[in-house]
């Protein structure tokens, strides 16, 4: 194994050098921040919740590539799904990042998620992973 | 006297040097976090406790006189190492963090009021900058930021119109964790003294580096870590003008601090005593006392000029890279062997994961200087930093593994 194989994946540096929905929504319901204190990266986060639904989703953030990859792809599944069902996506997405045994499976539609699967070797990289998700999981508080 | 072919010799006394990462010779350039140690100074450590490991200060017996020698005699060697007019004036701490806060806590809550000001600058260290701001909070006194210039270099203009006879205390730092950015103490400590301010400097990253002596300098308080200059963890040192920790409550009550107790009353031991309460790290004072030789032996100004020299060489080769920024000032005389630089829109944390895989071993993040990273504009910077057994071969290979980082990245873009 190496740092290719594990951490910079193809599927990942696909999405650090093209984030999907990047920027910022002007009449978002929700927005959140989120810090990772370890390195003073930012995220800022903006949700339109209409219906029950995640209608959009906007990211704003300068974060490393493991950040910028796991944001970009989180946007994409959560888009346009059911409040139940995005917040179901957050926790088989953490479940998967903070499980300590094997590599695990997702579900069928969440498969890309896998590939950062890899980061579980790096520890420290681990935090930059779930950022995006951890400010979603605080956007979606209540909600 | 050391000479460039010396840097051999001096790596076969640091074991870690011998260390493979992932198969690979480790590079150590994040020495401005912490530095390697010598074989002298884990020696020390080892004897100590093989030999004469005891209590200091109250036994009678012989190990405990030997003990209670060995520690008293780092901090003479330490008084020496900076100059000091005597030994008295220098307390241990465990880092340079402690240092400072015991210069806020005794004498900055008596000495600052609501009004007053203090003056430190835009590149502190969180160490030298949040026990200020929480003691201005407290007290209603106003923390006052001396900026850096364009050019990396800290504005003296502005420093002269910000210490005015408001200022209590000017504290600031020696050299930049984070830049390099040596500054000009003698300017600041010429401003401080005219408005009637105590003068404090972080030698954090200073002292390990440059030569340093307080006299020259004429401040009021240095603060240093033993961590960062060859020396184990866990020692911290507080320089202080005699007549100043004369005045200086202690911070701390017990064991040790004391000359006398009686149930009604407790005498202050004297200086600088009644500063180390219970017992204190003695293994690490005295192995610390063998990295002050060690650099002694060195010669500081020897360690200056090693490291100016592998700074310039880096400098030039790093900047021949396309999209290289390097930030503080540009020219390698006005600054430590620290490098703070982002490459290729490269985030720092992928600079140094890829860097790790060469063996190269850098710090990324914001160095603990969150409002210098506002002041610059990013969110951190990767940090490649020299100390004494650092050699031009080393950073051959560093700024090769610069340009494999980017090929990494960007292996998909460019297919
Ligand atoms: C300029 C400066 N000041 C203070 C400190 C704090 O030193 P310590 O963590 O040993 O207390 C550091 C350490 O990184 C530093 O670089």
């Amino acid at each position: 194994m190496s740092l290719v194989d594990d951490l910079y994946r193809e599927t990942i540096l696909d999405h650090y050098h093209n984030p999907r929905n990047r920027g910022t929504i002007d009449d978002a319901t929700v927005s959140t921040e989120g810090v990772n204190p370890l390195c003073g990266d930012e995220l800022r986060l903006f949700l339109k919740i209409e219906d029950g639904v995640v209608s959009d989703i906007k990211l704003e953030s300068r974060g490393c590539s493991i950040n910028t990859a796991s944001g970009s792809m989180m946007s994409e599944l959560v888009l346009g799904k059911s409040l139940a069902d995005a917040k179901a996506v957050i926790s088989e997405f953490k479940n998967m990042m903070l499980n300590k045994g094997e590599d695990i499976t997702l579900s069928e539609d969440l498969e890309e998620l896998e590939a950062l699967q890899g980061v579980k070797k790096y520890p420290v990289r681990i935090k930059c992973a779930l950022l995006p998700w951890n400010t979603l999981d605080e956007g979606l508080k209540n909600k | 006297m050391k000479n460039w072919n010396d840097t051999k010799s001096i790596r076969k006394d640091f074991p870690i040097l011998e260390r493979k990462i992932d198969g690979k010779p480790l590079i150590y350039f994040d020495n401005a976090a912490t530095s390697q140690k010598p074989v002298q100074v884990i020696n020390a450590l080892t004897n100590y406790y093989e030999n004469y490991n005891s209590n200091i200060h109250r036994g009678l017996h012989t190990m405990s006189e030997e003990a209670t020698l060995a520690y008293e005699g780092t901090r003479e060697k330490i008084a020496r190492f900076i100059d000091a007019p005597s030994e008295r004036e220098v307390i241990f701490t465990r880092n340079a963090t402690e240092a400072i806060n015991i210069v806020v806590e005794s004498w900055g809550k008596h000495n600052i009021g609501a009004g007053d000001e203090i003056v430190i600058t835009s590149m502190e260290h969180h160490s030298n900058f949040v026990p200020w701001q929480k003691l201005c909070e407290d007290k209603g006194a106003r923390l006052v930021y001396i900026e850096i210039g364009a050019d990396g270099n800290l504005d003296y203009a502005m420093a002269e119109r910000l210490i005015t006879n408001k200022t209590k205390i000017v504290a600031v730092t020696q050299m930049s964790n984070v830049m390099g950015t040596v500054v000009d103490l003698k300017i600041l400590g010429k401003l401080a003294r005219l408005n009637g301010a105590k003068f404090l400097v972080d030698g954090a990253q200073g002292v390990p580096h440059l030569p340093t002596s307080v006299r020259e300098i004429d401040c009021d308080f240095l603060v240093f870590s033993m961590h960062k200059m060859l020396g184990p963890t866990g020692v911290g040192v507080l320089w202080g003008k005699e007549e100043l920790l004369d005045l200086m409550p202690p911070m701390l009550y017990g064991g040790d601090m004391i000359s006398s107790v009686t149930r009604e009353k407790t005498t202050v031991n004297e200086l600088p005593w009644k500063f180390e309460a219970g017992t204190p790290n003695i293994a690490d004072v005295i192995a610390s006392g063998a990295a002050i030789d060690y650099l002694q032996n060195l010669g500081m100004q020897n360690v200056r000029a090693h490291e100016l020299e592998l700074t310039r060489y880096a400098m030039d080769a790093m900047l021949k890279l396309p999209s290289m920024k390097i930030y503080g000032p540009q020219n390698p005389e006005l600054k430590g062997g620290v490098i703070s630089f982002n490459y290729e829109g490269i985030h720092p944390h992928d600079m140094g994961q890829i860097l790790n895989e060469s063996g190269i071993a850098i710090r990324a993040g914001h160095h603990c200087c969150q409002p210098l990273m506002k002041t610059l504009g990013v969110m951190g910077t990767a940090r490649a930093s020299f100390y004494i057994y650092n050699t031009i071969e080393e950073i051959d290979f560093f700024v090769d593994a610069l340009i494999k980082a980017e090929k990494v990245l960007n292996y998909v873009a460019c297919r």
